[in-house]
């Protein structure tokens, strides 16, 4: 039987860390282009009124990842990816699962700033013969993004908790790792208790910096 | 290439199923009063309390905060009965979701809190009413309707959170999802009928909530942040 230390530990599980970190990065970012694109295409919908069908198709997008367990959806990543043809890896299926969670959500929460935004703005933009692109690039986005930037920054320490699941369909990353470590060293506390840790490292200074962020924002007001 | 799902396969194990979605229900239930409990507890601490509770009450919502449900349920279950503390997988799991709904609901309530205003409580203190009445007839009431809806919202989030123990073997609703396409290999068309589930529970919680929030809990008030 081998024997860990606790810096043997530690630096296993710092290792798997950067997986976590790559995960929530492609994650989050894949999960914002997606998310613009979607919100585009609800206040294109919502602002025209041509039909709301766009509009009321990604409400329903929305809904079906905010009222669905993650877990589930990275199995159907997983299992759905199989179907298809595709060649199945946990990491292919818990970035794909992820980034379209992260995009549900963050459509969501951009689309209340960007509702945040007086409608007398669409309208003296409509009123200077601004096309929608023009509205929205130069007078709504500009005011939306600076109301955005603090709840989306707290959405990312969701991103890196939510990512610990893939550790159920096999990706491994710090969960995982850590299920891995507390199975051979037998010291489930210890190791679970570092990974907790771990975690906190990561998120914590990110809810203080959208938390920050946020209070500049009133303070602005 | 032709896909074929076969759904009749999943739903003749509707009892499995149904026994599921049960327990996570009973999970969400007694986790929900129990969590929102300690909830108000810790946000009494994090405003009235002494400086030594606020600050124990605060690094517990930050710690729980700031790490996954997962690694929290993982903790408790794995890692307590190193301390002598042996759980059944049931009990694991209630713990942990009081322990995260706790911690995240504390900050709801405490927010609900902090927009009392303070002319109520002087004029409760002029009534000659001691602090705990205060705080618990004119304070928490209006607080805890004012920000019922997004309660509702984070006891939603800890039941589709309880996905995960059935990982440790809590024989809830994904879990028998998971049985379920161990026996028949169809997996896929298995989780897409728990995910539906879980969609219609969430769907079906928040509409009983909201509608039970200002029925019995609050005496007829209106919920949200319409009035205060």
């Amino acid at each position: 039987m081998v024997d860990f230390s606790l810096w043997d530990i530690l630096r296993n599980l710092l290792l798997a860390a950067r997986w976590t970190v790559l995960l929530s990065l492609v994650a989050f970012v894949g999960g914002g282009v997606v998310g613009l694109a979607l919100l585009v295409l609800r206040e294109a919908g919502g602002v025209r009124g041509r039909g709301n069908l766009a509009a009321r198709a990604v409400a329903v997008y929305v809904e079906l990842f905010q009222g669905t367990p993650l877990l589930m959806q990275l199995f159907l990543a997983y299992f759905g990816l199989a179907l298809l043809g595709l060649p199945i890896s946990a990491w292919s299926a818990a970035a794909v699962a992820l980034t379209l969670y992260a995009s549900a959500y963050l459509t969501e929460i951009w689309h209340g700033c960007v509702r945040a935004v007086p409608r007398g703005q669409w309208e003296a933009g409509q009123s200077l013969a601004l096309s929608f692109g023009e509205q929205m690039r130069h007078v709504i986005l500009p005011q939306a993004v600076r109301i955005a930037i603090a709840p989306t920054v707290g959405f990312l320490v969701q991103v890196i908790k939510g990512t610990a699941l893939a550790s159920v369909i096999g990706f491994i990353e710090l969960t995982k790792a850590g299920t891995m470590i507390a199975n051979a060293t037998f010291q489930p506390m210890l190791v679970y208790g570092c990974v907790a840790l771990m975690y906190f490292v990561l998120c914590f200074p990110v809810s203080l910096w959208a938390r920050m962020l946020e209070r500049k924002l009133h303070a602005a007001h | 290439m032709r896909i074929e799902l076969d759904f009749a396969a999943v739903l003749s194990q509707w009892p499995l199923l149904a026994k599921g979605a049960a327990l996570t229900l009973v999970l969400t239930a007694i986790s929900a009063v129990l969590g929102l409990l300690l909830g108000v507890a810790c946000a009494w601490a994090r405003t009235r309390g002494p400086a030594w509770l606020k600050w124990l009450a605060a690094s517990y919502v930050e710690l729980v905060r700031n790490t996954p449900f997962i690694v929290q349920l993982y903790f408790v279950f794995f890692g307590l009965p190193a301390l002598g503390v042996k759980l059944t997988p049931d009990l694991a799991s209630v713990i942990a979701m009081v322990v995260n709904l706790g911690a995240y609901s504390s900050e709801i309530v405490r927010a609900g809190i902090e927009a009392t205003p303070r002319g109520q409580i002087e004029a409760a203190q002029s009534l000659a009413l001691t602090n705990r009445q205060v705080f618990t007839r004119v304070v928490l009431p209006p607080a805890l309707a004012k920000v019922w809806p997004a309660t509702v919202s984070q006891i939603i989030i800890v039941m589709l959170g309880s996905a995960v123990c059935g990982q440790i073997s809590t024989e809830e609703l994904s879990y028998a999802a998971n049985l379920i396409q161990s026996r028949n290999f169809r997996a896929f068309e298995a989780y897409i009928v728990a995910t539906a589930i879980y969609l219609l529970m969430a769907i079906a919680v928040r509409r009983a909530l909201n509608w039970a929030g200002p029925r019995w809990l609050f005496g007829g008030r209106p919920t949200g942040g319409r009035h205060g």
